[in-house]
């Protein structure tokens, strides 16, 4: 009952920061919503008993890609004048399409029997990560390296001040 | 389990629809890589909700999770280092502005 409590309470206050992320006219505004949204996450995550996904949320959503967006929008602030507003033009019609869409997967998805079980996560599901990813998964990890890497290296070209 | 497996699911389709309106309805490339992340979320999301109720005992979902992590980082550094490189040179990140390669 409790668990239900502060799974509505984190659902509400994660969809209404999202709300705003969306909607917000000042950028800076959206990006601070954008932090909550990632932090009601994080709490759904640990009501899934996902804690060492909660803490990569935080560390890795919060702590970087919020940083990396809110230098984005510091660094272009100048052009970011309200008087052109937020939205374009289709907005309308993007407004429709999102809300068809909620519809049609909350309808589908509150009919879908699925095959739930109610077994406990086993205590040492950290470890398991761990061992998986030096075990089976560790192809896709390296290759998650190599992409990380190339990220790094990409970013610096694209943003680097080019000198004639 | 108090809580029902359709409850997490329908808050990641919400999640995904606001992060979708984001992408299509904003003028900013900054807001419109908002609108990603938030998507990129509730896929999460799906994905833990997955393993917690139907198969709690193999981390196949916490997995995906960490590499899909790991994708939207890579996918936040490169796309913001493209808004403030075409930032430089345009001297705008709104998207209707952004019609190079028009014809």
């Amino acid at each position: 009952m409790l668990q239900q409590v502060i799974f509505i309470v984190m659902a509400i206050f994660t969809l209404g920061m999202a709300l705003g992320t969306v909607t917000a006219r000042n950028l800076f505004h959206a990006a601070l919503f954008l932090v909550g949204t990632f932090a009601g996450v994080a709490v759904l995550y640990v009501l899934l008993e996902a804690e060492f996904l909660a803490v990569s949320q935080v560390v890795v959503y919060i702590g970087a890609i919020a940083t990396l967006i809110i230098f984005a929008i510091m660094l272009s602030r100048s052009m970011m004048g309200k008087e052109s507003g937020a939205m374009n033009k289709q907005w309308l019609f993007a407004a429709g399409g999102s809300a068809l869409l909620f519809i049609v997967l909350a309808m589908l998805l509150s009919k879908a029997p699925f095959a739930t079980q109610v077994a406990p996560v086993p205590s040492d599901a950290i470890a398991q990560i761990g061992s998986s990813f030096v075990g089976v998964y560790v192809i896709p990890f390296e290759v998650a390296s190599v992409l990380l890497l190339v990220a790094l290296i990409g970013a610096i070209m694209l943003a680097r001040e080019r000198h004639n | 389990m108090a809580i029902p497996l359709s409850w997490y699911l329908i808050v990641a389709a919400a999640l995904f629809s606001i992060g979708f309106y984001g992408v299509l309805a904003r003028r900013n490339a900054v807001a419109i890589l908002m609108g990603v992340e938030l998507m990129l979320n509730a896929v999460n999301i799906n994905f833990l909700a997955f393993w917690r109720y139907v198969r709690p005992e193999e981390p196949l979902g916490q997995v995906f999770a960490i590499f899909v992590l790991a994708v939207a980082a890579a996918e936040a550094a490169v796309g913001l280092a493209l808004i403030i490189s075409i930032y430089r040179t345009r001297k705008t990140i709104n998207i209707d502005n952004i019609d190079l390669l028009r014809g």
